[in-house]
């Protein structure tokens, strides 16, 4: 009866590894760097979706503290990166 | 999997839908961004993997732990609310720091009468001839 | 009362933060938090140039942030019927000014997120010289409808929220 949960647990988990390929794509062949910073925040998202899901399969809350640091060391970076093409090249 | 073998029936099957639907928003959102031809489009395509494949993931994964534990878990809220919060500074960030380097790149080259960029070049024009009017 | 805890909701709100992280409701995880509720707003103070913001009216804020996840959930779906379906080439994306009345710094953030947050709109830039705001919308149909949208739906509740003004 409880057949349905693993088989959706890994579709999304298959799903999210797509999209995170599909990140990593965009990521090398993104025309500008502004492609490439939005790219790489969509990746950490990413991770940190498949951090929840591993805790979900494995049955551990051990992976949302991994989640939590993930999410708050992806905000962080971004930040820096759209700061520096903002304000970066002035010093030149 | 030991761990799902006593769970009830009323609780796996709304997981199960949650993480389907989670995993097709996140997978509709950066498939946006890989699909999409101009940077001020593609932007659009992560805030859908934000807000509601992270949403449903993450509700999954509160149904799920509160049914095996028999109690509430609520500390996924705390990963929903901080990305509630720092998502619109991201994407506002990003999208400046674009437009900000387009227009750079702008009075450099040759301007193209079509580009987004040339669109946004004149409502700024427009802001500052509208002071001067009035 | 008021020196020792200048705004009371930023409190509450650290106290269950410590305890959600924590997972516990023990006496001590209680008093370290309270105790951490209470420091922290007086730490971060002077990094806000601003001050703390005051609510006039918090049910409004609950049901404005009602209604703007419904809408968020609606665009989500409309994007990505979107993303899949429609041929790229045939969107008209755009920037669309918005000629805003709202003063309040708060009211402007509390605006500018729920705006981000909505796939579809991205707030770029309020401009300076006529505090206009410029939005960039995904799939632009009708530019008086996002104006009449954001300036009824959005900045009037927001307006008697954070500055009190009358409905």
């Amino acid at each position: 009866m409880n057949h349905v949960l693993p088989i959706a647990l890994i579709f999304a988990m298959s799903c999210v590894s797509i999209a995170a390929l599909l990140c990593c794509l965009r990521l090398l062949i993104g025309p500008s760097a502004q492609d490439r910073v939005l790219a790489l925040d969509t990746l950490w998202i990413c991770s940190m979706l498949m951090c929840l899901l591993l805790g979900i399969r494995y049955g551990s809350m051990i992976y949302f503290e991994v989640a939590l640091l993930i999410a708050l060391l992806g905000f962080v970076s971004t930040i820096a990166m759209a700061k520096f093409l903002m304000r970066g090249e002035i010093i030149e | 999997m030991i761990h799902w073998d006593h769970l009830p029936l009323w609780a796996s099957l709304p997981t199960a839908a949650l993480l389907v639907l989670g995993g097709g928003f996140t997978l509709t959102g950066c498939l946006g961004l890989l699909r999409l031809p101009h940077f001020y489009q593609r932007i659009h395509g992560p805030a859908i993997t934000i807000t509601l494949g992270t949403g449903c993931i993450l509700i999954a994964s509160m149904l799920l732990f509160s049914t095996l534990e028999t109690r509430p878990v609520l500390h996924e809220l705390l990963i929903t609310l901080f990305l509630l919060m720092t998502t619109p500074m991201v994407s506002m960030l990003i999208m400046r720091a674009a437009v900000h380097r387009d227009l750079r790149q702008q009075h450099r080259l040759a301007a193209e009468k079509e580009s987004p960029i040339a669109v946004y070049r004149d409502i700024q024009h427009q802001s500052r001839g509208d002071r001067k009017t009035s | 009362m008021k020196r020792l805890l200048p705004s009371p909701l930023l409190s509450l709100a650290l106290l269950l933060t410590w305890l959600l992280l924590n997972q516990s409701l023990a006496a001590a995880h209680l008093l370290l938090g309270s105790v951490l509720a209470i420091i922290a707003p007086l730490l971060a103070r002077p990094l806000q140039p601003h001050g703390h913001a005051r609510l006039h009216r918090p049910l409004l804020l609950v049901r404005l942030l009602g209604k703007a996840s419904l809408e968020i959930l609606h665009s989500c779906i409309n994007v990505s019927r979107t993303i899949l379906l429609a041929r790229p080439t045939g969107l008209n994306s755009q920037f669309i000014r918005i000629p805003l009345e709202m003063q309040s710094p708060h009211g402007l953030a509390v605006l500018a997120g729920i705006i981000n947050l909505t796939p579809g709109t991205v707030w770029v830039e309020l401009l300076p010289d006529s505090h206009e705001l410029v939005l960039h919308v995904f799939d632009l149909h009708d530019a008086q409808w996002w104006i009449d949208t954001i300036k009824q739906e959005y900045e009037q509740p927001l307006m008697q929220i954070f500055e009190g003004s009358p409905a």
